[in-house]
């Protein structure tokens, strides 16, 4: 259960990122979650909420985007699905592969801010 | 004036730290001349045995030592210590896994110049030490033939993250009815084309050629 740490591991990186920024509000967090990241969505869910609960990020949301896992394919010569987690293999044609070339990121990117500034008429 | 929710565009890695740590610990490891290998299992597969035998088989022509991750105790850096390599611990309290700075901190007062081998043995886990890089050159996941034939096909992930699998306890195949061509087909349906090697920590079956798989990797030196 790494999830924790990764949570806080976010909160302080956006932490940063207002900071560099200014002042701002953050209302949401977009997060990249490959299916192969060692991370489990829901547990990162209740450890964000933990995490941010001293910060200035109380109270904003983890918006988690799940990103299947593709291998390239060296007989369709593309970036395809697995079958599955438990079956490395092109969904398309069947062969196997160990060339993961998505699935495993954890990625901040995007952040939801709210600030006040004039209104155009 | 009015509240304008805006989206800003970020595209950071979380683990970014850990890889930048990693890479520079490669880079010294790499400049040192010094090849690090680590180990990863749950606990119980005989990742301590194993690294023992390693050590004290390795010891003999080599260079060796380690760093060992563990939750509480010190009893793995005591029983590895045994075998006359260098051996410290990395205590690491309530935290699952080992990371890059943990080790670059560990390495203190060593000089790796020194070192043949570095192993590094992670805290007993097969989930948590998958996301985080160390800078190592080798990753060997452990299991052994008491855990059941399906191990790979439940945490796909870590056996992604590693190279070379390590089917430990082979001298109790027999006893636990150990079914190899399926362990072997679920280690491939992961991971394509993973090197597998048996062995045996308590009889030596198998050392030989893990140790001369290990061997291989060391650049010529003289």
């Amino acid at each position: 259960m790494h999830e924790l740490s990764i949570a806080m591991s976010i909160v302080e990186m956006v932490e940063e990122e207002i900071e560099r920024r200014g002042e701002a509000h953050v209302i949401a967090i977009h997060l990249k979650l490959g299916r192969l990241s060692g991370v489990v969505k829901e547990a990162l869910m209740s450890s964000y909420e933990i995490a941010c609960d001293d910060s200035p990020l109380r109270g904003s949301t983890l918006m988690i985007e799940e990103v299947p896992v593709l291998i390239f394919c060296s007989g369709c010569q593309e970036k395809r699905p697995v079958s599955s987690t438990q079956l490395f293999c092109c969904a398309e044609c069947g062969r196997p592969s160990p060339e993961v070339v998505q699935g495993q990121e954890i990625e901040v990117v995007a952040l939801e801010i709210e600030e006040w500034a004039p209104s155009h008429v | 004036m009015g509240a304008q929710p805006r989206l800003v565009e970020v595209r950071k890695n979380v683990l970014k730290q850990n890889d930048l740590t990693a890479r520079n610990l490669r880079e010294e490891f790499k400049a040192a001349g010094v090849f690090v290998v680590s180990l990863v299992s749950s606990p119980g597969t005989g990742k301590t045995m194993f690294l023992e035998k390693t050590l004290s088989l390795l010891g003999q022509n080599y260079r060796v030592a380690a760093l060992v991750g563990d939750l509480a105790t010190e009893n793995d850096a005591i029983r590895l210590a045994r075998s006359g390599a260098p051996v410290k611990q990395i205590t690491t309290g309530t935290l699952c896994h080992l990371e890059a700075a943990m080790v670059r901190n560990s390495l203190a007062g060593w000089n790796l110049s020194e070192l043949d081998f570095l192993f590094i043995e992670n805290v007993g886990n097969l989930v948590c030490p998958a996301s985080y890089d160390l800078g190592e050159d080798l990753r060997l996941v452990l299991i052994s033939v008491t855990e059941g034939e399906d191990k790979p096909l439940k945490y796909p992930t870590i056996f992604n993250s590693a190279d070379v699998a390590i089917i430990t306890k082979m001298d109790l195949a027999e006893a636990v009815e150990f079914d190899w061509p399926t362990a072997c087909g679920n280690i491939q349906a992961v991971r394509p084309g993973m090197v597998v090697l048996k062995v045996s920590a308590k009889t030596g079956i198998g050392m030989e050629k893990y140790l001369e798989f290990l061997t291989a990797h060391l650049s010529p030196r003289f």
